[in-house]
């Protein structure tokens, strides 16, 4: 399998109040043809600066360092019509918000259609066509009337799914999914993930699948990276995030979550609050939050580990206290509280 | 948000229907129209009456007359009937289409306002083409080419907004018609292309403070969409930016500010006035300034009322342009 899209060592920074504010630290992933990357982080922890700066979409004043490279092409030196056929067919974006980012005044079928006309020069007709059949393919019913609707007409539901249509049309290798699911209600997200899934598979498309949904991007995706202040702090594949975490970060995260088979009096919480990326402290920027940071966390920011085969991890303490963690972990997952854990 | 689901509604009942919003928007529209218009008849009747001066004393001009006279005269115009009874003989002789009988030329309003008309008709066109030519092309510019060039163009307009009509028709007649001598100083010239060369100058006093004002909206409109999430969205489709600046940032831009620019061409209307009179252009406008000192209450009531249907008729277009632009207004109905 080809590596189609590799980050490395990406760091980003944006003019905030005529201060450069890095937003993303050392950021390096890899994705091959057709494979499914996850990437879980909450608010502000850099997963959709990471999906614009690989579709070069970084608010202008962005400063970059670092490299993308997408099948042998280094993307932030595409220029003019590279740029634009990079756009065109190499990699699509699917939006969280669908009804803010699809023309509310132009109709469904001009969306679908208008990239297909201007960019693959196909004739009205068979641009038509093609959204028709798409707009089956995502299970959308009558979609020659839906053409001739406008945005406010649909629900967001439906929405969204015009949304992946629409990015699937042009055949991208890459599809950049940021939260595609989260504006939607519960019973949609679960249609919508399975229709983003099915359009993946049958076209052979990769997918860089952005979520804060640590239970979906395990399910969905064949590898998953954590973020935190701007920076991987974990990856991994996909299974083992839950009964293996390999950063305190994570092992936190599936602990501050509810289980359906499991009574929670109280779901336990990560002390502090969020750090963004230019706010974080010298060393680990988890280490005040962390119950196991010692004073060589605080002292250098954390280089990425390699753990066995299973995956990296950026902390430092991570050898030592890996038994320690997915100790807890799983008797967590037995139904036993963390209070009993800690003792 | 209302969220529109497929409601199934058969196709040939939902074409029969279609129609019907937008005449019953077009019928209110009328009947709106009709009842501004009554509610300013009797503004425009009552204001004479309220303003100092008996309108005896205008028709007598100050000269001292016999009782006979004044009693021929007071039965003449009716000036012993209570004034509910005078408005309503004004309005009665109004849905007859006549206007009544100047006071001072004593000839039917209708033909005094129809020989002024195509003055002020023309000025006030050749305004509005400036305000939308000059106004849209600046604002689009300094929207999309965001530079120095746009930042002076933009402080130069909002200084010139801050100039009232009657400033900056004398500044234009010193310098374009005394100094330069370009320009006719005043006088309407002769029908056909000398009437258009002598509104040069007077269009453009009237057009200033709109161009202006259209130019900052029209910026202002496409800054908003450049950053809007939906051209971002086009952007990332590698759409061709010239594709995205015309069928989303001008298309969508254009609902506000065309909006905004056709109430600002009906407000040209009342600045009208002001330029005719500088100008001496012997429109309606300059009509009605001098009707107004000459207390010739038939001409000042008819000038007003028509002033003011225009402005409402100017407005009703301008409400189905913005719901023929915008498709999420929906006519007759509430916007969701």
């Amino acid at each position: 399998m080809s590596t189609l899209l590799e980050v490395d060592a990406l760091t980003v920074r944006l003019p905030v109040k005529g201060e450069l504010r890095t937003v993303l630290r050392d950021v390096s992933l890899s994705l091959d043809e057709g494979k499914t990357l996850g990437m879980v982080g909450e608010s502000g922890s850099g997963k959709s600066m990471t999906a614009r700066a690989i579709a070069r979409l970084l608010p202008s004043g962005a400063t970059v360092a670092g490299h993308v490279q997408f099948a042998g092409a280094n993307v932030f030196e595409l220029r003019g019509e590279a740029l634009r056929r990079y756009r065109a067919n190499g990699v699509s974006v699917i939006f969280q918000d669908a009804r803010a980012n699809i023309n509310p005044v132009r109709r469904i079928g001009d969306f679908l259609t208008e990239a297909l006309r201007t960019n693959d020069g196909l004739p009205a007709k068979k641009a038509e066509q093609r959204a028709i059949a798409l707009l089956a393919e995502v299970g959308i019913s009558d979609p020659e009337r839906r053409l001739r609707q406008y945005p406010h007409e649909l629900s967001g539901g439906l929405l969204q799914r015009v949304m992946i249509a629409a990015a699937v049309t042009v055949r991208p290798r890459l599809i950049l999914a940021d939260e595609p699911t989260t504006a939607l209600d519960v019973t949609t997200q679960a249609e919508v993930m399975s229709i983003l899934r099915r359009m993946q598979q049958n076209y052979g498309m990769a997918m860089l699948f952005i979520t804060h949904d640590l239970e979906l991007a395990s399910a969905v995706c064949d590898e998953t990276i954590v973020m935190y202040a701007g920076m991987v702090v974990e990856r991994q594949a996909s299974n083992n995030l839950h009964t293996e975490p390999l950063h305190p970060y994570t092992a936190a995260l599936v602990q501050a979550r509810p289980e359906i088979d499991r009574r929670s009096v109280r779901l336990p919480a990560i002390p502090g609050h969020p750090t963004s990326a230019y706010e974080a402290p010298e060393g680990c920027a988890f280490a005040p939050r962390c119950r196991f940071a010692q004073d060589q966390c605080r002292v250098a920011a954390p280089p990425l580990l390699q753990i066995d085969q299973r995956g990296v991890t950026r902390c430092v303490r991570m050898p030592e206290i890996r038994n320690q963690l997915r100790a807890s972990t799983m008797l967590l997952a037995e139904g036993i509280s963390r209070e009993e854990v800690a003792r | 948000m209302t969220e529109t689901k497929s409601i199934p509604l058969p196709d040939k009942l939902a074409s029969s229907w279609a129609g019907w919003p937008t005449l019953r928007f077009i019928l209110g529209r009328i009947l709106g129209l009709l009842a501004t218009l009554f509610v300013a008849s009797i503004v425009v009747f009552g204001a004479l009456y309220l303003a100092p001066g008996n309108p005896l004393t205008f028709l007598t001009q100050g000269r001292s007359m016999s009782q006979e006279a004044i009693a021929a005269l007071e039965t003449q115009y009716h000036l012993n009937d209570p004034i509910w009874m005078q408005y309503l003989r004004w309005l009665g002789e109004l849905l007859h289409g006549n206007f009544g009988t100047s006071i001072v030329y004593n000839q039917p309003v209708s033909t005094l306002l129809a020989a002024r008309a195509p003055a002020t008709v023309l000025v006030i066109v050749m305004a509005a083409a400036i305000v939308l030519a000059v106004g849209l092309a600046i604002g689009a510019y300094s929207g999309l080419r965001p530079g120095w060039l746009s930042r002076w163009t933009m402080a130069g307009a909002t200084a010139i907004m801050a100039i009232p009509t009657f400033v900056a028709a004398v500044v234009l007649i010193i310098v374009f018609a005394v100094n330069l001598g370009w320009f006719p100083v005043f006088g309407s010239g002769a029908p056909g292309l000398d009437a258009v060369y002598h509104s040069i100058l007077p269009a453009v006093a009237l057009a200033l403070a709109s161009v202006a004002f259209v130019a900052r909206l029209t910026q202002a409109a496409i800054r908003q969409e450049l950053s809007a999430e939906h051209v971002q969205t086009a952007v990332s489709r590698g759409l061709p930016r010239r594709y995205i600046v015309q069928r989303h940032i001008v298309r969508n831009a254009a609902i506000p500010v065309l909006t905004v620019a056709g109430l600002t061409i009906a407000g040209l209307i009342a600045g009208s006035v002001i330029v005719e009179q500088v100008f001496q252009l012997g429109g309606i406008g300059q009509f009605l300034v001098s009707s107004v000192q000459q207390k010739d209450f038939p001409v000042v009531q008819a000038i007003c009322l028509t002033y003011v249907a225009a402005f409402i008729v100017l407005n009703t277009l301008i409400d189905l342009a913005y719901a023929l632009l915008d498709p999420r207004v929906s006519l007759g109905r509430k916007s969701s």
